[in-house]
């Protein structure tokens, strides 16, 4: 019972985190129809930054709870800082070509930010310990919990419904399931589809950088970060549906409790019991869980 | 568009143009193999090294240019490299088969035993989802390979010397015997392709990637050319990871994780559909760009990579290939 009760919280943890990384790249994918490997590039400077933040701001000795604003902050800079830049100075050459070589392009950014994020931060680990320890342990039956694992729960719950809320219940939100729905349509009824692109990307990437500044204070935030979280996200969104928010919570749930079985049960098989499941999901519903069928172009 | 059809022949007038072609692209190949093997006796050791590598990178990457005829692209070429790499260092090791183009055939042959089952279900995706089953693929293998430890695990294991029909290789022109088989190699399965993308298989393919619905109507099988399309590329992959293990006289995991597949796409993109030559040029380019960039500037070689990635994607799109291919414009 109490195996099972920690394989199911430590699914849910790290579902938590992999759930709001795969809602920006979710995002990005249903709007600017761009599969985008550099995700986990944005992770891993969100990591970075919320690093320089907290540390900063333990050097100006303010009080502890101010390290959960400044990782909120460096996610929000992230955003502000790299999305104009790769949008506007990169993607916006490729929109309209195909969705394989889109993957490239992205393919191209993340090799190049990696060595970005080595020449801004060096090669040696950083550590986020501060915020780990401010929630402090809950006692779950026998068994001790960090509270900030519950704490990363309740963040990934909201960010969903803010994202949902978002898109279905406010003006800014109808447009943009509108030029999801038809670009073209949307820009001859006036809408500004660059723009819309523009914010999408934008709240893609700080949903990336929030999932790496709120992770930092659990891991070692060091180069290589990157490269395993954009292939599991990419697990997450395709066994949920591409561009699907229903699809990106019960992908995160899957995996995670996947990842987690795996890791209590058979750790042999850690690293590649996600994609075992993504696998199978595949071959069942080639077009993942949430996505509706589309009928064939002649 | 009729040529293409299964059934029909083709056009009798182009025959022998086509043939006349053909006798040169032979020719062609034949000769530059036979210049590079001239020039690799008095080449120094790095650079016959280099082009032992792109020859056996170039293998894989032919066989994702077969894959992108048909429009689709796996991101998951890495495991037909690992298997071919491993196979062939666990048969010299344990079954003490030791000769070099033996090991090569028998890498190329299990990778292709491998990708049977699984070609048969990727030939019905395409696109990204193509694109991920293979990646995921790649990845249980990356995390299989890491978690067995009969075969080394994440630091994986040596192989030794191998010999040539019969011969054992001196010390001192191991590298160019090596360098010799990965050319000629290179050159036999080059211009097996050429073969086969002008036959009427490759030719659907090619109508498949222009429209499929179509190509089905006409009467072609787009799904067994795909599934085959799938086995050829295999096969390329791993008589690739044959080569590049022999040459290397080491394997690790790594050889089937996600960035080593995705630098085999980079090429293919390079080298662009049209040309089999042109996946040979554009695996060297890379192999040269990545050591004389992580030679002179270790830290920002991958920035290097990128920035080049970006430009042949913008200014080159259909690859270098176009450059002397004249063809049909899509």
């Amino acid at each position: 019972m109490a195996a099972t009760l920690t394989i199911l919280i430590d699914g849910l943890t790290y579902a938590s985190w992999l759930f709001i990384v795969a809602l920006g790249l979710t995002l990005v994918f249903g709007v600017l129809k761009i599969l985008n490997i550099a995700h986990g590039s944005f992770y891993a400077l969100g990591a970075y930054m919320a690093a320089t933040f907290v540390a900063w701001g333990a050097s100006m000795q303010w009080a502890p709870a101010f390290s959960l604003v400044a990782m909120l902050l460096a996610a929000v800079a992230v955003a502000a800082i790299v999305a104009p830049l790769t949008e506007r100075g990169l993607l916006r050459f490729f929109y309209g070509r195909d969705e394989v070589l889109l993957v490239l392009v992205t393919y191209a950014l993340f090799l190049i930010l990696e060595d970005v994020t080595k020449l801004i931060w060096g090669a040696n680990p950083y550590f986020v310990s501060e915020p780990y320890a401010m929630f402090g342990n809950v006692d779950v039956g026998i068994q001790s919990y960090v509270g900030y694992d519950f704490a990363l729960v309740g963040l990934a719950v909201a960010v969903g419904l803010a994202v949902w809320w978002g898109l279905n219940r406010t003006r800014q939100g109808k447009i943009v399931l509108a030029v999801i729905h038809s670009a073209e349509v949307a820009s001859s009824m006036g809408v500004n589809v660059s723009r819309v692109y523009m914010l999408a990307f934008s709240v893609g990437i700080f949903l990336a950088a929030l999932g790496g500044a709120f992770t930092a204070p659990m891991i070692s935030v060091q180069p290589g970060v990157s490269v395993g979280v954009v292939i599991v996200s990419f697990a997450v969104v395709i066994i949920g549906g591409l561009g699907s928010i229903e699809g990106a919570a019960i992908g995160a749930l899957i995996v995670g409790l996947a990842r987690s079985l795996a890791v209590h049960l058979a750790p042999v098989a850690e690293l590649f019991a996600i994609y075992v499941v993504m696998a199978i999901v595949l071959t069942f519903r080639p077009e993942g869980l949430f996505q509706r069928i589309q009928a064939r172009k002649i | 568009m009729a040529a293409a059809l299964p059934s029909s022949a083709a056009p009798v007038s182009g025959r022998t143009d086509a043939s006349v072609a053909h006798g040169r692209t032979v020719l062609l190949g034949l000769l530059t193999c036979a210049a590079l093997a001239v020039a690799g006796w008095f080449a120094p050791k790095w650079l016959t090294f280099l082009v032992t590598m792109a020859a056996a990178n170039g293998l894989v990457s032919l066989g994702i240019v077969g894959l992108m005829r048909g429009g689709v692209v796996p991101f998951g070429q890495g495991m037909m490299l690992a298997i071919g790499g491993y196979t062939a260092a666990l048969v010299f090791n344990h079954l003490g088969v030791t000769d070099a183009l033996g090991l090569a055939l028998g890498g190329g042959l299990m990778a292709a035993l491998v990708a049977a089952p699984f070609a048969p279900l990727l030939s019905r995706y395409r696109g990204i989802f193509f694109a991920m089953l293979t990646l995921a693929l790649s990845m249980v293998t990356y995390g299989l390979l890491m978690k067995l430890d009969m075969l080394g695990g994440s630091d994986g294991f040596n192989m030794g010397r191998p010999t040539l029909l019969g011969m054992t290789l001196p010390d001192a022109r191991v590298g160019y015997i090596l360098y010799l088989l990965a050319i000629v190699l290179a050159t036999v399965m080059s211009l097996l392709a050429r073969v086969y993308f002008d036959s009427t298989r490759g030719l659907v393919t090619l109508a498949v990637r222009e429209n499929e619905l179509r190509v089905e109507y006409l009467g072609g099988s787009v799904r067994q050319a795909m599934t085959i399309n799938f086995i050829l590329a295999a096969f390329c992959g791993g008589m690739g990871g044959a080569l590049a293990v022999m040459a290397l006289g080491h394997i690790e995991p790594n050889f089937s994780f996600w960035t080593t597949s995705g630098e085999f796409v980079f090429v293919a993109i390079l080298a662009g559909w049209q040309s089999v030559a042109a996946v040979f040029v554009a695996s060297t380019v890379l192999e040269i760009v990545r050591s004389f960039s992580s030679a002179y500037f270790p830290n920002t070689w991958q920035l290097a990579l990128g920035l080049f990635l970006l430009f042949v994607i913008r200014f080159l799109p259909k690859g270098i290939g176009s450059l002397w291919m004249k063809g049909p414009t899509r």
